[in-house]
Parts: C-alpha cells; structure tokens; sequence
C-alpha cells in the first residue's frame, strides 16, 4: 500500500487531499480548491469606475508595480483580470487517466473535480454520499454563475496563458501576492485553472456514484467501500474501503457534536487493520495558540490609522473558540446575532458573508429568535443563485441530520426553522443582488447572507462597496480568510468587522482518545500535528509529510479463500504424513472482496484422476509387491548407465523389467521414473502402483 | 446449517404478516401485524411460538418491520411493551414516522368500538423511541455477524424489503411490494444477490393487472361530473398512503382543468400527514421527487382544512375523511348526511374489510343500510369503486424470483389457492423449490456454507494469470459426419482451468491453506519425484520407388539428418489431421503436444521400444516418445494415431 498526501489543506472550505494506492486500485480522497488564494485578484470593479480601471491597469501597471515594491498593499495591487482557481497543487503532476477511484467526502472536496473529469482520459469511478453530491453540485453551479460576472466584465478571453501568468507580471507582483501565486517555493503556477464551464459541472456530477448513509459500493468486485458520515457537514462522510488485504478507514475533518448534520460515526471505523487520520484542523488551532491572539470580540476598523489597523485584523482573526462542541457553537452564534441585532439597532445593516451551509442555517434560526424578541423589523435577504434549491433540500435529507433534527421528522416538524420563516416571509431569498424582486423588496437596515466568504465573487461584493463606509454596518466573516488582504478593494473601511472560526475537524485532545477508540493494527499520522498519539503497544504508527509518498507493508498476513462447502465435500483428499491434502477443482471467484472457490459452471469434461505430482524415492520392492497385487509380475534388474536415449550415462537408473501381462520397463532414477510399456492399460496400471509408493496429489 | 422459516401470519392469507427466520444462529423477525378481521388472541401472531418462556430479548436478534400499514405493524406496541421485547427494532425513516400515525388511529378506532385496549398511546410512543431507522441501501451491522439491508420496495412511502446475513446464508423478506411505479411512489427496485431464501408477499399470486391509466380517468370523470353539477364527493380513505396518492391525481387534474372547487382534508391529521410526506419527498417517486424545488409536490394548493360547519354547506367540494371503508368515526358522520343526496358521490378506493359500511356498499347496491337497530340510511348518492392497488401481480413476482434467482422461496401474504397455483409456475418455470406453509408451521431449507482457507500469494499470483487450453471438440474422424457435428457445437472449445495447480492442505490445529503445487514440496521438504512415461512407437513406412530401402536405415548420416526433418513433418501432417485436441509444436528435432514430447529413433535397440520381434524392420521407423502423467490420455490417442498410419516418403 502507498500513501500520498497532496495537501493538508486549510480549514473547513480546503479539506486535505491524498492519493491511496491500495490492492493495486490509485485512489484519490476529494479534489479540492483553494479558495483563499483568490484574493490575489480583484473583485469586478465598481460599474462606473470600473471600465477606466482596466484600461490604465493594461497600460501603465507594471512601472506603477515597480516603483511600490515594499510599500503598504492597496487595491491597486490586485490583478484585475478574469480570475483563475488554485487547485491542490500536486494533484495536476498526477496523470489523470491513472486514477481508478475518487472518493469525496464532503462537497468542499468536490469543488475541484470537474478540473480532474474535464481533463482528458480521465475515467475514474467517483463515488460521494447523495447529499454530497447535490450540495456539491449547486455550490459548484453557484460559483460559475457568480463567475459569470467577471466574464461579462473582462470580456471572453482567448485560451492559453492569461497575462498575469506572464513571468515578467509575476516578477513585479506585491511579495505577498507572488508567495499566493507561486507558492512559497515557486512551484505552484501550474496549479491554476480557468474556471469551469457549466457543461463541465453538469458533466462532472453525471459521473458521480451517489451512495446512500453506510452504502456498500463494489468496485470491481475487490473493494468494497461505505461512506460514513463526519459530521463536518451535511452529507461528510468518512470512508472504509475493504479489500483482501485488508480493511482501510480514512478520516478526514470530522466533528463529534453537530448540531445540523449527522454526527460523527466513528464506531462504524473501528478495529480496521489501517487508519489513515488526516484531520488537519487542528494545525490551525496550534498555530493560534503559539500566537496567543485568542481575543474574542468584534473590532472596527479605522483607515486613519493603517498599523493600527492590522493590529485589529489579527484580533479580528482570532478565533472565537478552539473547542468542539455544540453548545460553545451556539454561544458563537447567539454572539453574532447579538452583533447583528445591535448593528441593526444603530441603523447600521449586516453582511454575513459565511458559505457554511450549517452555520447558516442554525444562524437563520437563531437570528429570527433575536429579532422576535428584539421585536425589530428587519428583513433577513439570501442572495444566491442555488440559496433556493439549497434550502429547499435541505428540508428533504433528514437521513442525514443530527439525532435532534431527525426527531423534528418523527413529529412532524419541519427539520430546519427556514421552512416556516420562508413561509411567513421573515426570510426572502433571491437569486441575485439585481433581480427585480430584489429591488423592489429592499429595505434598509437589512441582514444580508450572500456567498462567497473569499470576499471576490457573488452578491456580498456589492453589498460591502456599498456599506464599507457606513460604520455602523457589520461585516461576518469566517477564519481562514486573510482579512487584510480581503478586504484590500473595500478600503476604506468603516464597517464593523467580526470574523469567527467554527469548529472544522477534530481537537487536538480529542486525538487521543479517538485512535484508543478506533483501535487500528496500523496508523498513518501527519507529522506536523504535535500530539501524543500512542495509543497502543503492539500497534504500527507510520508519519508522514506533505508530499512524501510513504509505503506500507502489506496489512494482513495472508489472504483468504473461501470454498464452497459442497465443492469441497467433492474432493479427493490425500494425507501424507500430519497433513491432509487435495487438489482444488472449480473455479477462482472475486466476489464482493472476496476470493471465492465456486463450482466451475463447466466442469472440466474429463476429470484427471492421476495424481500430477510427486515426490519422495520409491521403494522397488514394495512396487514389486504392489505391482504383483494387480496380477504383474516383474523383477528388479540393476543397470547402469542404460538412460533414456543415452543422455545422461552418469545418473545410475535401476531397472524393473514387467514380463506379465505384457512386456513394460519400468526406470527409477533419483528424481525420475520412466515407465515405458507399449499398452495403455497396462501403463496406467504401472502408474496406480507407482503412485501407492510415492507420495503424491 | 439450515435456514428456519416459522411463519407466525400471513401463512396462506392476508393479515397479520409476521416471520420468524433463523440463520446461523440467529433469529430475525419481520414484521409484527395484527389482522384486522378478528378481535380476539387471533389478532396477533401467535408470540409463544418464539418462546415459550416469554424471552423474547434472548430468542430474538432483531425485529425488522417493513412498512407502516396495520396488517405488518399492528402487534409492534403490544410485543415490545406489553409482553417486553427490548431487543433492537429497524424500520425506515418513513415507516418511523408515520408508523405511530397508523397506530395510534388504530388505537383510537379500537377504543372507540369498546374493544379491550390491547396497548396506549404512550406505549407507542415509547415503542417508537426504540426504532432504529435506517436509510434505503444502507448496510447495518446489528451485531458481529447479522447484516440488514433496506431495499425500496414502493407499495407504500418508506415500504422497504429487507436482506438479511449471517455468515454466508443471506435471505430476503420482500413485505409488501410493488414493481409499477404509481403516481407518487417508483418500482421496487434490489440488486442481484446471492440468496439462499426469498419470502415473498403474493397478494395477486394468479392474476395480471393491467393499466391503472383507465381507472384513474374513469374516476376523474365521476369526480367531475359530480361537481360539475354541485354535488359533494367523499372520499373515505386512512390518513397515509391512498390519501396522498389520490390528492396528488386530483390536484394535477384541477390545475389542469382549471378547477376552482375546493378539496377538503378532513382532519388535522391528514394536513399533518402531507407534511411529512414533503420531507420524505425523497422516498417517492423520482417524478415527484424532481420537482421539490420549485413546488413540492406534497404542497398541495387546492387543499383546505375541513371544518365541521361545512357538512352541510352549500356548493360542491371533495372531502378525503378518516378512517377508510366507512368504519366509523368521522367519514361515516359525513356520509350520513351525504347520501340521501342524489347529487352526491361516495368514492371507495381499495379494499374494504367484511363488516364495515364500505363492504355492504361495494358488495351491491343497497338503497337503505342499517347502521344499528335504531339508525338507518338512505342510500341515493353515486357509488363509485377505485380498485387501485399498490401490490405487484402474478408477473411482477415472477420477475422478482427470476431476477433474484435465489435457492429457495416461500411464499406468505397470499390466498392459499393461488398461492398453490403460483408455488407451481415457481417450481416449473424457474426451477426453485418453493413452499407456502401456514400459519404456524416451519419450513427448513439447508444454507450454503463455506470453508475457509488460506490463501498463499504464489496461488492468487497464477490464478490470476490466465492459463487458457484449446480443445478442439466434435472434430470426427469421417468429414461426412463432420459437417453435421460442426452445425450445433462451436469445434473449439476454451477450458481455463487455474485452480487445479493448487491444493488445499490441511493440518491438525491449523487453519486450511491453499497453496500451488510448487510450493508444497517446500513446505513438506520432499523432493519431486517426475513420473514419466515413454515408449519407442513403431510406424510404417511406404517408400516411393525414387527413395531405396537402404538410405533410411544406412550410415549415411548427411541424408539422416534430412530425412529426419522430412519424417518429423509427415508425422507432423498426420497428427494434425487426425488429432482433435493439442497443439502440435515443431522443433525440429522433436514435436511437442503439451507434455507429449516425440522425436525420430535410429537407435538399434531402444530401452523404449517392447516388441523385439522386428519384421520388416525396412518399412519401419522408430519414434520415441515420452510424455508426463498430465497428459496421459492424450498422449495414448497420440500413439494409436501413429500406430495406425503410415507415412508415405517421395
């Protein structure tokens, strides 16, 4: 078995991605993409102003570019060009056509893979959950139609190499622009893609297996794979693949508590002969720690003062909680809506510009909550080209919500709050921030959801040009975003800003535990997550690095065969000395990960009775005896040298000459018999006999 | 191990559906009804059966229950709280929430008949909370051994048939079944699988049925011909199922005919119904199911809550009321006032038990019914009968068995004529045996097993490469009879054996292992000893005149090496004539078929050659052949052939 982690990831919305070969089978665990790194570019610039930008950035740039290497980042920085997507960066140095499976374990993970299906010779079979997938897809539809925007704007472009891909751009790019492009060892350009077309989407999700909760999958009747589900979101799953040499169980970001999706199973991924743990959101929450930064509260940023100012980002940044669980996840909550509420209550209007979809949704609920009692009137807006669909599945998946969202199904509740409050039109979803309902509905102050949480594309870049002066606006954001950098084209910034992290995988402390639950005979750990991680004496813990393919010894020792019983009443056992032996017959079946001998369909027209092997030296004079049992008679002659056609002089044969019935010759030599006799029955008769004082099958 | 099938209901007739399988140990019960035609301990299956101890936590390794409807439901509250069954129960998510509904309107019905309550409102809840419920295909592990798994079965929202295993035997319990997709629920739908059992319902063992397409429009005409002309239609039916299923052919018929009458729902309860048929959306049928989005299906806009006060309201309207078959309860009320009224529509959907007003209706067509002694009705409304049904027919259950092909099938939830006649096509058409015991009988059928082994690397390495032998069959010795053998059979017959390289060996206090024949010897540390055959095999020779006697047995050894190639290929020619399976191989000094190896002999006196009596020695020549015991057979036909022929030198 191979493993080979592509990429950690980062974060809830960049889960880890890793290739597995295992029984000879590539398989790839989800296909993300790296959303943060789309800051790089600008959001499509302002409607008026917009078309003058683009023009003097085509022209004078590169010296503007040049002259402030080393100064502060502003939003003339940005490259204003139709963006590309950064995909895990050693994925593209795979050849697509060799992968046999992917797995996607949530739909973040699947963001990526019409880049992979769309690429040529790509046959992979993809297997998701069925929540994953239609999530997946109207996230992936959402993103081409917020996409849509650019292309409008910029125009269509030739394909090949867009200009700031150019070297001589690239040289010129702001530092921490060219680490985001190029990657910190300048390898990372070829990680870049256009974005996707919506036949690609449409293509990519035609070609995906969808798998019910616990589902069994059989690829080519060797593995055998389920999804579990993580809990990180609706849909998450975690996977087992079993194949005879094992069975394997992969976790990726998983979280115990939840209150929306299905919680993490993780009794189903017990006592597996291999685990692969590649949770790496805890790295996240270590870095934090080292950097000691866990304020808690909403900042206001101020333009006057631009140290000051990033010294409020990195409060801002801190995260809100490291722990899981789901009551510290509501205090989260209940904190934003009390932000909300005041914002509202000063005039102010709030953006909440969080793609989780069940943050969102539990946020929807406790919103309206605050807003009855605080007995405002503030519309609540979702602008979003899928929000509708969205949401209206939601409402249909309870097999794949948390124990107290499944109760609401056997009362007879709807499962999530938005149902009603959609009905009663406290909630208003739109498909874009220009629809004419929109504009005829909108009222100010409002609390707006709206994608996308990298602050590039979709509704939310709108709304913060219009309220990033107002200061008594609130911006939500989520952790993982480099706020700086985000909100580079919104300065200057008055609005309040609260960015909050929510649980994305398994705590640190809860390692442990895990592994001691799960009891694997071998496990596979990252490097870079520092906890104590033994969890038993006898069991094998491999580490490993970013990139660095680790190979691992087979897990079991032997592989097993099942025969079906009334095969193996047919045949003919033999025992030679302790051991009882016989010659299989039948057919070899891979069945359902299994090796199975079955009766063959045709059985073989005429069944060898011979034995076909043999071994041991025979004793002449029982053979004589044995010979003589079946009415012939013969007698021991010595000769030496007298060999098959002379070949071999110098290997001594003894001779047993048959005389009745018919004449026959019978030659043993030290590793050979001869038997020459012109009459086929009598031969075989010799044969019978020479087989009753060898050892043979 | 055998496989034990206890029927405890539905053992030829409908009603109280409940089997207990045992497997390897372990003794599943599917569904858990009661039988709505009796009243008494008839009711329920007969529970003792399991147990006579009333054990039923140690006799029993599960519960599955299949579908929410009374007949495969009822017995659920009253086994697990009444007599303490606290073992694991599995059913959907749909079955789960909407079975409490079913039962706690039975309970209601009972309680209102007078009838001695059988279990509460709270010991279904509690029951309930004890459900597992379970996803369609998902593969659950109820412990070590037992795996269940759900299948859609349509019939009814969440109606799954289940596939249970233990070690190698594996069985399937279809419960009730429909292989038509209908208006909102799909086909049944199971993968192919190895089955030792199959127990399937056959409520229509012996009849097809055809289209439901006329009946629906027939009923559509009566629906609006009634209103059309101010009259009121009932619509007795229970609160899930049928209810919806009608709603959702009425609604597309109003929406496209553009009709503004109003259709009533007549409790809360149905409302309550259609609001978990929209989240269950999923578990129908995919045409429903694609259009959630914009418009839940279940969302139905034409429906109104009924309201006691508009009985007897003027103007036309369409009331669904609870329960069905005019029972009691509400729908009867209505239809009290209702029928004496010429205008009116009474429409029956499904069958109707003995004894209920709704049997005395469509058994005839009675003017006047007596209720009791003292109430009687008259009866002037429209009576028209919907006979939709949600169970597969006689071919459907066919396809099923044929599809599954399992070793075995029994066959429950049927009327015992026509099950006899169906258990007969079972075992004619398809070749399984087949039995449909009563209630209370057993049948045991044995389970395939397995023995496992060991396999050892070297073993799946060569099973895995192909090791293909042509045999060429039915080539006969005459070309007359040839070309009539040739016309049926294919003359080149493809035989893959791999396996029989290997052998399974067994030792004391170990696990079998399978290993291939070379590694035995390692592992016994002998050594091969080859046994080989051979034999000197004489052949005529026919010289021409050019060719003397003398150049093949002279010392003439430039024109032996010749004529040795010349004999070899002669040879060669007439083997390949005459032998129907092999591959001859030339190579020169020697032919080769498989293990069959032959060249030219000049020795005088070979240890191979047993007659010494040489005549003729002249038109003679030697060919010594020697060959492995593999190929035993093949090489005798190979030596008769040479024995036979001669060959002819120019």
């Amino acid at each position: 078995m191979e493993f080979t982690c592509l990429s950690k990831g980062d974060g809830f919305h960049f889960p880890p991605c890793s290739m597995l070969n295992l029984c000879g089978f590539r398989i790839l665990l989800d296909c993300p993409i790296d959303f943060s790194a789309l800051t790089i570019f600008s959001p499509v610039p302002p409607a008026f102003s917009g078309r003058f930008d683009v023009e003097s950035s085509q022209t004078e740039p590169v010296v503007r570019k040049r002259q402030r290497i080393e100064k502060q980042l502003d939003a003339n920085d940005l490259i204003f060009e139709e963006p590309w997507y950064k995909t895990v960066k050693s994925l593209h140095l795979w050849d697509a056509s060799f992968i046999d499976i992917v797995l996607i374990s949530s739909p973040m993970g699947m963001l990526g893979l019409p880049f992979l299906t769309r690429s040529k010779g790509f046959a992979a079979k993809v297997y998701a959950t069925e929540a994953t997938s239609r999530i997946g897809q109207l996230l992936m539809e959402d993103l081409v139609s917020m996409h849509m925007e650019f292309r409008q704007f910029y125009g269509p472009k030739d394909s090949g190499c867009p200009q700031w891909m150019r070297w001589e751009e690239l040289q010129v790019l702001p530092s921490a622009l060219k680490e985001i492009a190029l990657g910190k060892d300048c390898e990372e350009l070829g990680a870049w893609m256009p974005l996707y077309s919506a036949a690609d989407v449409k293509d990519c999700t035609r070609r995906v297996q969808t798998l019910k909760y616990a589902e069994e999958a059989c690829y080519n009747g060797t593995l055998i794979i389920k999804p579990f589900s993580s809990g990180l979101e609706i849909g998450a799953c975690n996977w087992t693949i079993s194949c005879p040499q094992g069975n394997t169980a992969c976790i990726s970001n998983s979280i115990f508590g939840s209150s929306h999706a299905m919680e993490f199973d993780y009794d189903a991924l017990q006592g597996n002969d291999l685990l692969v743990y590649s949770d790496f959101s805890s790295l996240k929450t270590m870095e934090d720690a080292e950097n000691n930064t866990n304020n808690f509260g909403p900042v206001t940023g101020t333009s006057s003062n631009l140290r000051e100012e990033d010294n409020h980002w990195q409060e801002a940044a801190a995260t809100l909680l490291k722990n899981d669980g789901t009551s510290e996840e509501a205090e989260k909550l209940a904190f934003i809506c009390t932000c909300s509420i005041d914002s509202v209550k000063a005039g102010g209007s709030v953006l909440i510009a969080i793609d989780r979809l069940g943050i969102l949704l539990q946020l929807l609920e406790q919103l309206s909550i605050f807003l009855e009692s605080s007995t405002l009137s503030v519309p609540v807006y979702i602008i979003s080209s899928v929000a509708e669909k969205l949401l209206a599945y939601m409402n249909i998946i309870p097999e794949w919500l948390c124990k107290q969202r499944q109760e609401k199904l056997f009362s007879g509740e709807p499962l999530f709050g938005h149902v009603k409050l959609m009905k009663e039109r406290k909630i208003q979803v739109f498909s874009a921030v220009h629809s004419p309902e929109l504009l005829k509905n909108w009222q100010e102050p409002c609390i707006v959801f709206s994608p996308h949480w990298s602050l590039r594309l979709g509704a939310v870049v709108h709304l913060l040009r219009r309220w990033c002066s107002d200061q008594n606006s609130l911006l939500v954001l989520e952790s993982g975003l480099d706020a700086n950098m985000a909100l580079l084209p919104f300065k200057p910034m008055e609005m309040k800003i609260l960015q909050c992290s929510f649980t994305s995988g398994i705590g640190l402390q809860k390692v442990q535990p895990l592994l001691k639950t799960l009891q694997p005979k071998s496990l596979l750990f990252p490097k870079d997550l520092r906890c104590p991680i033994k969890f038993s004496e006898s069991n094998k813990i491999y580490l490993y690095h970013e990139n660095e393919m680790l190979c691992i010894p087979r897990m079991n020792h032997s592989t097993e065969i099942e025969i079906v019983t009334d095969l193996a009443y047919t045949f003919k056992v033999k025992s030679w000395k302790q051991e009882s032996m016989s010659r299989l017959r039948g057919e070899l079946f891979m069945e359902h990960g299994k090796y199975r001998l079955l009766s063959g369909s045709k059985t073989a027209n005429s069944q060898q009775q011979r034995l076909l092997l043999h071994w041991g030296s025979p004793d002449l004079e029982k053979l004589l005896t044995e010979l003589s049992k079946k009415g012939i008679d013969g007698s021991i002659k010595q000769v030496n040298g007298g060999a098959i056609d002379g070949a071999e002089p110098e290997n001594p044969a003894t001779t047993l000459l048959v005389h009745h019935p018919s004449k026959a010759l019978i030659e043993v030599r030290e590793a050979c018999t001869v038997i020459t006799a012109a009459d086929e029955n009598l031969a075989s008769q010799i044969s019978d006999a020479m087989d009753s004082v060898l050892g043979g099958i | 191990m055998p496989i034990e099938c206890l029927v405890l209901g539905a053992g030829q007739e409908v009603g109280k559906s409940c089997v207990v399988v045992s497997i390897n140990g372990k003794r599943i019960m599917f569904d858990c009804g009661m039988h709505m035609g009796y009243a008494d301990s008839n009711r329920y299956p007969d529970f003792s059966r399991i147990s006579d101890a009333g054990d039923f936590n140690s006799a029993l390794s599960c519960v599955i229950i299949t579908h929410f409807h009374l007949d495969h439901i009822g017995a659920l509250p009253y086994f697990t709280q009444v007599l303490g069954y606290k073992g694991p129960v599995y059913m959907t998510y749909p079955t789960k929430a909407l079975a409490p509904i079913m039962l706690e309107d039975y309970r209601k019905n009972m309680d209102r008949r007078g009838e001695e309550e059988q279990f509460t409102s709270q010991h279904i809840e509690e029951c309930m909370k004890r459900v597992i419920a379970v996803d369609l295909k998902q593969t659950v592990q109820v412990d070590k051994d037992l795996q269940i798994r759900a299948y859609y079965a349509g019939h009814v929202l969440g109606a799954a048939m289940f596939y249970a295993k233990v070690g190698d035997a594996a069985i399937v319990y279809t419960g009730d079944y429909n292989t038509i997709a209908d208006r909102h629920l799909g086909a049944a739908q199971i993968e192919r699988l190895q089955l030792d059992l199959l127990i399937t319902e056959s409520t229509y063992a012996n009849s097809v049925r055809d289209s439901k397409y006329n009946r629906e429009g027939e009923f559509l005409k009566a629906v609006h011909k009634c209103v059309a002309a101010g009259g009121k239609v009932l619509i007795p039916t229970f609160a899930l199922g049928r209810a919806q299923e009608i709603c959702l052919l009425l609604e597309d018929y109003w929406e496209r005919m553009n009709l503004k009458v109003p259709i009533y729902f007549s409790a809360g309860l149905t409302i309550q119904a259609n609001m978990y048929y929209k989240m269950l959306v999923n578990w129908t049928s995919q045409k429903v199911k694609e259009t959630y989005v914009t418009h839940n299906a279940f969302d139905f806009k034409h429906v109104q809550t009924f309201d006691r006060s508009l009985i007897n309201a003027p103007g036309p309207c369409v009331l669904f009321a609870t329960p069905g078959m005019l029972s009691g309860g509400y729908s009867l009320e209505v239809f009290m006032q209702w029928a004496p009224c010429e205008g009116n529509l009474v429409t029956l959907p499904g069958y109707c038990v003995v004894g209920t007003i709704g049997y005395k209706l469509m058994s005839g067509k009675p003017t006047r019914i007596n209720l009791d002694k003292d109430t009687q009705i008259d009866v002037r409304c429209q009576v028209h009968q919907l006979s939709f049904s949600a169970h597969t027919d006689a071919k459907g259950i066919m396809d099923l068995v044929k599809f599954l092909s399992p070793k075995n099938a029994i066959l429950v939830h049927g009327e015992k004529p026509k099950m006899a006649i169906l258990k007969e096509r079972i075992e004619s058409e398809l070749g399984i045996p087949c039995f449909y015991p009563a209630n209370n009988e057993t049948v045991s059928i044995s389970s395939t097993g397995h023995v496992k082994a060991h396999a050892s690397d070297t073993f799946i390495q060569r099973c895995l490469s192909p090791n293909f032998k042509f045999l060429k069959c039915g080539v006969p010795d005459k070309s007359a009879s040839g070309s009539k053998c040739t016309e049926g059979i294919s003359r080149l017959q493809v035989v893959d054996e791999r396996v029989a390289d290997s052998i399974l060996v067994e030792q004391k206090c170990k696990k079998a292992k399978v290993i291939h024949q070379d590694e035995l010897l390692l592992m016994l540390g002998e050594k091969e000893h080859e046994v080989k055959f051979a034999y000197c095999c004489p052949i005529r020779i026919e010289k021409s005149v050019q060719t003397g006697s003398k150049d093949l047995s002279s010392t003439d050894n430039q024109h032996l090496g010749l004529d040795k190639r010349s004999l070899l290929e002669l040879l060669s020619v007439k083997l390949s004539n005459k032998l129907s399976e092999g591959n001859i191989q030339d190579f020169g000094e020697h032919l080769q078929i498989e293990s069959f190896h032959v060249s030219v002999c000049l020795k005088d006196k070979c240890s191979h050659r047993t007659s010494n009596s040489i005549e003729n020695q002249s038109e003679l020549v030697f060919f010594c052949c020697n060959w492995s015991v593999a190929d035993e057979k093949l090489a005798w036909n190979i030596i008769s052939i040479m024995e036979c022929c001669t060959l002819n030198t120019t």
